[in-house]
């Protein structure tokens, strides 16, 4: 089994430098799309009525872009007569009682360590897919005193993804109901945040916020490794939530 | 083997006077019509048991006056579709079930009872399977056209009281419940599995906790919506689903795709099932707790979406394939750059796999172990590197050429034993395919463009396509205007999950997640 330990050592050290430094790798996150400043209305138009999930508003000339409703279909930037800029980056989480509001007063408690809780309530695999690859040598979530744990008995944030299905609901309540307070819960996915392509039905929720209280937003389809570490950050108190400019605040999720 | 044409006169010689048959060369699709239900079951025998054409899946369409009840096959070696079609008026909600004939089909009919009400007559087992039976009564069928969905919602009553079927009665027998939320990041599904002690006796996966209801959704929505629906209710295979349902939409319009697209969608789907395939392994090494190897398959999946995105601008593919082509052009040379890289990923991987073939430990946790024979794979139609790994042959790109495959020269991998290992082994071997294709179809890609404009007009088209996780059929009605009338995507995760108790059962209670593993299985792509 020797060959296992030299194989590890030799792979020398692949994990990023993030929160310390940024991750300026490429591939490592998407982007999504910027709003505009100043925009004619004809262009305003075309890019509104091309948004498939509404997260592309006018106000007052301005264009704003809701990225918890963008679902990286890229449509406003390809084959379109004036595309819109994406802008990379990664640090997309917010607090989810309005964007302006100040840090809510959870404790300090949470700011060395967290134990997750991570449930699937709908999601198509990819936000999921996402929240694995932190813990590949590449993110690494345990050096930042990050870990997955087994039983809501023990832990401290729970991290929802997918739309809230009807099937999920019962568990998802169970889930949150079994974790000691203080505790937190942070959605994950545009899907989670708005029920992204499949919006509200009979059977799927149009986001979790119905079932069970959100404190952490983090916007993406699916948000990169990097995005769903920084709002673990932002809930750990460590990395400040996302600025607020050019965020429409249209449809807030219900 | 009967070609399409061969199929009609013998199928009317067979059944005289209760068949009727009809044949489109152009696409090329065999209708078969019986005049009554009662023969239904004994043409699916003939069929799949008799010629051994593979069964795709069972489509219901409520109609304006009538129900249609489709059963797709088609041959592994003879391009072209038979279709078992029958209709009945809508009042007539019982039909004959296939299922006690084509087994294949037993999953494809519960689906059909749950959403449309329909009656299989002989099935031995219907209810409690899309739709709770702890939440909804047995009279809500959401697919109908005229489901009231919030009469169907104040109507509900939850059962506290229902308990799934237990089976095993020896004394001391037991069921464990496993899931639907897990210790670890892994998918909504709930396991009962039936034990005395020690070993799996009956393991029953009750799925469907993810169910969205992506059908119902789409009916009415343009092509341009349904289009995010079909990409993204299973989004690490995102590509290929879309690809699927681009080409049915293609085919109902008649559209012509460009030839440089058609290659570059051969190269995306190559790069979607090399990272596919990259991500099951790393879940294989992790179940068996060998980490160094779980960390470095770990290193080669995040490379892999890596270089998805820096190349298509998303990690998951998304946005990329649309109706008529791709959305955006790639230039060759960065095409030619990533099969360069991805070449660099597969000599890591293979590094992977020699060392884990001398690893006693982890070989000693896979082989022999889950196995699924391939009479039963046959029987349970399954699809995939699962099926081949027991020796079932089958793929799409082979069996019903799509987008220029014919063109490339490639392997099907294939195993016999159907044990862990062994679906280990056409992994690793399908993943060095992928990069063998994807090299070719860089080299290949031809000048022009990459869409060509669709002009929406009615009709209705099956799309297929062999995704990582194996067959995919995406069948899809049009109206007026491209708006949705119809959408069923035939899933290889349905189909498969269907046989997954096939390898779990009489296997010890350490070895199911590592049989789960194996499988490498979706709950999204089966609950859509």
């Amino acid at each position: 089994m020797s060959q296992w330990v030299i194989k590890g050592i030799q792979s020398g050290i692949r994990t990023t430098r993030y929160p310390a430094h940024e991750e300026i790798q490429a591939g490592v996150s998407p982007g999504l799309p910027l709003g505009r400043d100043t925009v004619t209305d004809e262009q305003g138009r075309l890019l509104v009525d091309i948004c498939p999930t509404g997260a592309i508003a006018l106000e007052n000339g301005r264009l704003c872009v809701e990225p918890r409703r963008c679902v990286h279909c890229f449509r406003c930037s390809r084959a379109i007569q004036f595309p819109l800029d994406w802008q990379p980056g990664y640090e997309w989480a917010g607090y989810a009682f309005g964007r302006s509001a100040p840090a809510p007063p959870w404790p300090k408690v949470f700011s060395t360590s967290l134990h997750i809780l991570v449930v699937d309530a709908g999601d198509c695999g990819a936000c999921l897919n996402e929240v694995k690859q932190l813990n590949n040598p590449y993110y690494n979530m345990h050096r930042l005193g990050f870990f997955i744990t087994p039983t809501p008995r023990q832990a401290d944030i729970l991290l929802v993804v997918g739309s809230g299905t009807d099937h999920m609901k019962i568990p998802l309540l169970e889930a949150y109901e079994a974790m000691p307070a203080p505790k937190l819960v942070m959605a994950v996915g545009t899907c989670a945040l708005s029920g992204g392509v499949f919006g509200a039905s009979f059977v799927s929720g149009g986001g979790v916020a119905g079932t069970i209280p959100v404190d952490i937003e983090v916007p993406g389809s699916p948000p990169p490794p990097l995005a769903i570490l920084h709002g673990l950050l932002v809930a750990a108190g460590r990395k400040h939530p996302v600025a607020t400019t050019n965020v429409a605040q249209v449809g807030a999720p219900a | 083997m009967l070609n399409v044409t061969q199929m009609a006169p013998e199928a009317e010689r067979r059944w005289p006077g209760q068949v009727q048959a009809w044949v489109d060369r152009r696409k090329p699709v065999c209708e078969l019509r019986p005049t009554v239900s009662g023969i239904l079951p004994d043409i699916a025998k003939w069929l799949a048991v008799d010629l051994r054409y593979r069964f795709a899946g069972l489509i219901v369409e409520e109609h304006q006056t009538e129900w249609e009840f489709r059963c797709l096959f088609y041959a592994r070696k003879e391009p072209g579709w038979t279709h078992l079609l029958f209709r009945q008026p809508l009042d007539a909600t019982t039909i004959p079930s296939i299922s006690l004939q084509v087994h294949a089909a037993d999953w494809h009919e519960r689906e059909a009872e749950d959403l449309f009400g329909i009656n299989f007559e002989g099935h031995p087992r219907l209810g409690d399977f899309v739709l709770h039976d702890n939440l909804w009564q047995e009279a809500v069928n959401p697919m109908r056209r005229d489901f009231d969905e919030s009469a169907a919602l104040a109507a509900r009553a939850p059962d506290t009281e229902w308990r799934p079927r237990r089976i095993v009665q020896d004394p001391g027998a037991f069921v464990m419940p496993v899931g639907p939320i897990y210790s670890g990041v892994t998918e909504s599904v709930h396991f009962l599995l039936e034990t005395v002690g020690e070993d799996v006796i009956r393991a029953f996966p009750r799925l469907f906790y993810k169910y969205r209801g992506i059908e119902k959704t789409a009916e009415g929505q343009n092509v341009n919506q349904c289009l995010l629906l079909a990409e993204r209710f299973a989004a690490t295979t995102a590509f290929s689903h879309a690809f699927a349902f681009c080409q049915a939409v293609e085919a109902v319009c008649r559209v012509k795709v460009p030839p440089r697209a058609r290659t570059l969608r051969v190269f995306f789907a190559e790069l979607e099932r090399f990272r596919h395939h990259a991500g099951v392994i790393q879940e294989i090494c992790e179940s068996t707790a060998l980490t160094v190897a779980a960390n470095q398959a770990a290193i080669l999946e995040e490379d892999l979406l890596r270089l998805s995105c820096s190349l298509a601008g998303h990690r998951y593919l998304f946005g990329l394939v649309i109706p008529g082509g791709l959305s955006c052009d790639f230039s060759d040379s960065a095409c030619r750059e990533a099969s360069k890289k991805a070449t660099e990923i597969l000599a890591n991987l293979q590094d992977l796999e020699r060392r884990l073939r001398y690893s006693s430990s982890f070989l000693d946790r896979l082989e022999d172990v889950g196995i699924v024979s391939e009479e039963n794979a046959r029987q349970f139609g399954l699809v995939g590197p699962i099926a081949r790994a027991s020796g079932l042959k089958g793929d799409m790109r082979k069996a019903q050429p799509y987008s220029g495959y014919e063109r490339f020269a490639f392997g099907v991998p294939l195993e016999t034993e159907g044990d862990g290992f062994a679906r280990l082994r056409v992994l690793f071997a399908e993943a060095a395919e992928s990069v063998n294709l994807m090299k070719q179809a860089a080299n290949a890609l031809e000048s022009g463009e990459v869409w060509a404009s669709v002009a929406f007009q009615p009709g209705v088209a099956l799309g297929w396509v062999e995704s990582p996780r194996g067959a995919t059929f995406h069948w899809t009605r049009l109206g007026a205007g491209g708006v949705i009338e119809r959408y069923h995507p035939i899933t290889p995760s349905f189909v498969n999950w269907h046989g997954f108790h096939l390898a779990a059962e009489n296997f010890a209670f350490q070895d199911f997640p590592i049989i789960l593993a194996t499988f490498g299985l979706s709950a999204a792509e089966n609950d859509r």
